[in-house]
């Protein structure tokens, strides 16, 4: 048994236990021992997933039922990272609604260790133990306000569409078992590869497993609990759920679809050109309409959804490893962007919330410009960056997405590119409207912005990583690359 | 670090400091700091100019440096004949918009002045980019300074043309990134501008490249009949936005044509180039009509700007050296032309709070200095001898004529039209007796206004009598661009 490649889920599950423990004991209501606990031992997590990273070997692990390659390690550094910062932001936010227990620690814990499963799973069954593990926690956060009824009807739906969602997953892996013959993603991946299989269950569980996939990476036609559970849930968990979560699902999915059924990838790459366009369609052009500014996320997460996707379609066609990497790390770039900047427009939302006053209309931010010229600034360069301008991150990553569709030099992906960008200009209008009420509009609300030291901090080192991965984004983009050329040719 | 570099972020970076660290109650040391900045700026541009060889068609100046080595993108960039003239425009601009700003805007001033600082440093970039990206990134850059500087210190319907602003050029640009990305393959993996010249292309790539980059530069220049987002921005904008806007922004557009469609599709451009006289035309004669009945200035000015520009984009797209060397020092005389109008008009409306002519009448009864000059400045813009304005236009209209005599003598009436508008104006305005109690009121310009006046009228004074340094130092790069644009790309 290889047990440097769960060296990280042992740790995370022990201090996960042992702050449960010792939570009981504190009697602080501001949770302060608990909570750098908590932040402490993501953080090692987070540094061993790095040291594993650079070490920059594929190792297997139990009976090859995980495995650590970079791609896992990196998205493993990334969703500490995310963790960590939400819980910063989600601490003050927490506190004043009597949120800040143990649980919000723990279960917070469970979910980056359902997380950390998906990125290391080499087997059907740890991607599905691993994602229930997360979704599992998530429900129980998104609940956690349990006398609140916004929170607990998000819940409720969360719940119900979400064991919906793994339901289809299952049903679509059990029929590539039935298959197959094996869990194993790379022994399904030799099974598909002799032709010998049956094509048409094969197609039946594609369909399925990308259903399922949908339903997490929340993609149209699979869309519907992102709004209300964005908007229901109370703002600290919201960011929860926006942020690590997304980067555990682009990691099944590169994990399913192209480690195990790359010989599908005719069928699959047109399910989700569907998926994406249909996304980037709805999200856009619904995004437009709202007034509230978590939904109007929440619909932006869509279309951001959609476009990650885009990345994902055009490697079919020109079948060599290097240019399927160039998509497949364009889409990885893309998601681990959104990420960081998602978590800064929420961490912006909750920031402006106080005691008794949930800040969530677009409205709420009138004249910040104005009341905190700062975090006016912050919030203008996360709002550029989800638009996709120059010179933050979000142009860049989409700028990646796009030549990976445009390498493909076929007509119909040119088009597809053509329709990308268009419906990224519907996207610009609504970004640019919560700039305008920012900087245009006078303030209706005077009073001044409280926050800690913190969060101030984390929130500009946020920003501003936005702003500097968009000056200098060829690291990050280098560091993608290659951690998907080693999960492909391993 | 370059010459370049440091007119590029010498002024972006200076800016960011005044937005990230003035206050507003340090009103003062923050416009003496934009000052200070700006005339920096403006100094390390002036080596450009005596450094620079006339008689090479190569860029100069260029420093190229890896940027994203994961798509080849190279921070590159150097200045030829085409554009070296834009970089210490831009910077001259920024002064002058500075000191315009000094007592006018009172609110949030380090947020104006760095704005302006880092628009002016991203307009450089824009000129100086040899990458496709790095120009591309520039090239939308500009917009979130000018669009917060129009919704922020705008007019009454800011809000309207602040996103009408936005949105018509990004609406633009997009497609102009899919022909980058596009090139980018069809080169072998490579950003360089100067690569894609070289570049083979088939016919129907180079007409799609060509509308997707025709789209993008039509927009900004503004060309008949994508133009209307410009008067709503020049009407709403500060006076220092306009005079940015019609000084600079408009040129990013012309200067686009020159670097991009003409030399990377050169077989589209002459296919295309009816189409494209034609609506340069189009503008010079329509929108000229349409400038002689508005009521407000600002709006007269913004359809003469576009007037103006149809000039510009038909020397283009008439394939010789007057006509396209004229569209360059057209460009280069309407940046100081159309922002010194702007400028007139800021004054006035600061005393009066009006730009309707007929508030007007008789202003050179109460403000004989600044009349002086904004007659001058008017007969620049209708085309005066001895005036920048009169150069270029000249010099299109000889080119034209070797081109097509008729189509020369329609775009002459540009003259007939744009001395009556511009002349009428400034009779309604500056001319009979004193029509109001307001006028009666106005206090004569100070020594700041005067100052920046001053300083444009010898710049139209000196482009006009004495245009020589300007031409000589495009005279090489303009020959070498048309004799690239001559050679088709199909047979190869």
């Amino acid at each position: 048994m290889n047990w440097s490649a769960v060296y990280p889920d042992i740790v995370l599950l022990a201090m996960a236990c042992v702050v449960a423990m010792v939570d009981l004991w504190v009697t602080d209501p501001r949770r302060t021992l608990t909570y750098w606990l908590t932040l402490l031992s993501i953080a090692v997590v987070g540094v061993m997933h790095l040291l594993a990273f650079n070490g920059g070997a594929t190792v297997y692990a139990a009976q090859r039922m995980v495995v650590a390659d970079p791609m896992g390690h990196l998205l493993g550094v990334f969703a500490a990272l995310a963790v960590i910062i939400s819980l910063v932001y989600a601490r003050p936010y927490a506190g004043e609604r009597d949120m800040l227990k143990g649980e919000l620690f723990t279960l917070s814990m469970f979910t980056l260790l359902g997380i950390d499963v998906m990125l290391s799973a080499n087997n059907f069954l740890v991607v599905y133990l691993g994602l229930e593990l997360m979704s599992l926690s998530l429900y129980a956060l998104v609940a956690l306000r349990r006398d609140h009824a916004d929170s607990t009807e998000a819940a409720m739906k969360y719940f119900v569409l979400g064991a919906l969602a793994s339901g289809f997953l299952l049903y679509g892996l059990s029929m590539m078992y039935g298959a197959t013959g094996s869990l194993e993603i790379s022994e399904v991946f030799k099974a598909i590869g002799t032709g010998q299989i049956n094509k048409s269950v094969l197609v039946f569980g594609v369909v399925f497993v990308v259903a399922g996939l949908g339903f997490k990476l929340g993609a149209v036609p699979f869309h519907m609990w992102v709004p209300d559970v964005y908007q229901g849930a109370p703002t600290a968990i919201t960011l929860l759920i926006g942020g690590a979560p997304k980067l555990a699902a682009f990691a099944i999915t590169i994990r399913l679809l192209v480690e195990g059924m790359s010989g599908l990838g005719g069928e699959w790459q047109q399910m989700l050109i569907v998926l994406s366009v249909g996304s980037m369609l709805l999200g856009n052009i619904v995004a437009i309409a709202q007034s509230n500014l978590k939904r109007m996320l929440a619909y932006s997460s869509i279309a951001q959804m959609g476009f990650m996707l885009l990345g994902l379609t055009p490697t079919v066609v020109n079948v060599n490893t290097l240019s399927a990497a160039n998509g497949y790390s364009s889409s990885m770039f893309y998601i681990t962007t959104y990420v960081l900047t998602t978590l800064g427009s929420f961490g912006i939302v909750m920031l402006l919330s106080r005691q008794g006053f949930e800040s969530e209309q677009i409205d709420d931010l009138k004249g910040l410009a104005k009341r905190s010229p700062w975090f006016a600034g912050m919030m203008a360069i996360l709002m550029l960056s989800l638009a996709g301008l120059p010179p933050t991150v979000g142009f860049y990553a989409k700028l990646a997405v796009l030549q990976a569709v445009v390498s493909t030099n076929l007509a119909g992906y040119i088009w597809l590119a053509v329709a990308a960008v268009v419906l990224s200009l519907i996207g610009a209008y609504y970004y640019l409207r919560v700039i305008k009420v920012m900087y245009f509009d006078e303030p209706t609300d005077t009073r001044p912005i409280v926050s800690t030291g913190d969060v101030r901090t984390v929130l500009s080192i946020n920003a501003a990583a936005v702003l500097v991965l968009g000056v200098m984004p060829g690291g990050l983009m280098t560091l993608c690359r290659d951690a998907i050329v080693k999960a492909l040719t391993t | 670090m370059s010459l370049l570099s440091w007119a590029i972020w010498l002024p972006v970076v200076s800016g960011g400091a005044l937005l990230a660290l003035g206050r507003e109650e340090h009103a003062r040391t923050a416009r003496w700091l934009a000052l200070i900045a700006s005339v920096a700026s403006l100094v390390v541009t002036l080596p450009l100019i005596s450094g620079f060889d006339n008689g090479t068609a190569a860029m100069q100046f260029q420093e190229k440096i890896s940027w994203i080595e994961r798509f080849n993108v190279n921070y590159h960039v150097g200045v030829d004949g085409l554009s070296l003239w834009f970089v210490p425009l831009t910077a001259f601009i920024t002064v002058i918009v500075v000191i315009s700003a000094w007592q006018v805007i009172t609110d949030r001033v380090n947020q104006y002045m760095g704005a302006f600082l880092i628009l002016s440093g991203l307009m450089v970039g824009v000129f100086a980019a040899l990458d496709g990206l790095l120009f591309y990134v520039f090239f939308e850059a500009t917009l979130i300074p000018m669009y917060l500087i129009i919704g922020v210190w705008g007019g009454p319907r800011r809000i309207y043309a602040a996103f009408k602003f936005f949105l018509f050029t990004l609406a633009g640009s997009l497609l102009m990134l899919i022909a980058l990305i596009y090139l980018y393959y069809k080169s072998g993996g490579s950003f360089d501008i100067l690569t894609w010249h070289k570049l083979p292309l088939g016919s129907t790539a180079q007409t799609l490249l060509f509308f997707a980059f025709f789209l993008a530069f039509a927009v900004k220049v503004p060309m008949w009949p994508v133009h209307t987002w410009l008067p709503d921005a020049h009407v709403e904008a500060p006076t220092g936005g306009s005079v940015v806007l019609a000084a600079i922004m408009l040129k990013l557009g012309a200067y686009g044509f020159l670097r991009f469609s003409l030399p990377i599709t050169p077989d589209a451009s002459h296919q295309w180039a009816w189409f494209i006289a034609a609506i340069s035309l189009i503008a010079v004669v329509y929108i000229g009509l349409v400038a002689l009945v508005q009521q407000d200035m600002k709006k007269l000015v913004a359809y003469s700007s576009i007037a103006h520009m149809g000039f510009v984009t038909f020397g283009f797209f008439i394939f010789n050296e007057l006509g396209m060397s004229g569209g360059i020092v057209q460009m280069i005389s309407h940046g100081f032309v159309s922002g010194a109008m702007f400028l007139c008009i800021g004054v006035l409306y600061d005393r009066v709070h009006s730009r309707e002519i007929s508030a007007y009448g008789g202003v050179t009864n109460t403000m004989p200095k600044f009349a002086a000059f904004a007659v001058l400045f008017a007969m620049a813009n209708c085309g005066l001898p001895g005036t920048a304005g009169f150069v270029g236009e000249w010099m299109v209209i000889l080119g034209a004529v070797k081109f097509n005599f008729w189509l020369a003598a329609i775009a002459a009436t540009a003259l007939i039209s744009g001395a009556a508008y511009t002349l009428w104006m400034v009779k309604r305005v500056y001319f009979g007796p004193v029509a109001n109690d307001h006028v009666k009121e106005l206090a004569d310009i100070n020594t700041r206004e005067f100052a920046m006046l001053a300083l444009l009228a010898i710049a139209v004074l000196w482009m006009g009598l004495y245009p020589k340094p300007f031409t000589d130092s495009m005279h090489v790069s303009v020959t070498e661009l048309l004799k690239h644009v001559a050679v088709s790309k199909l047979g190869s």
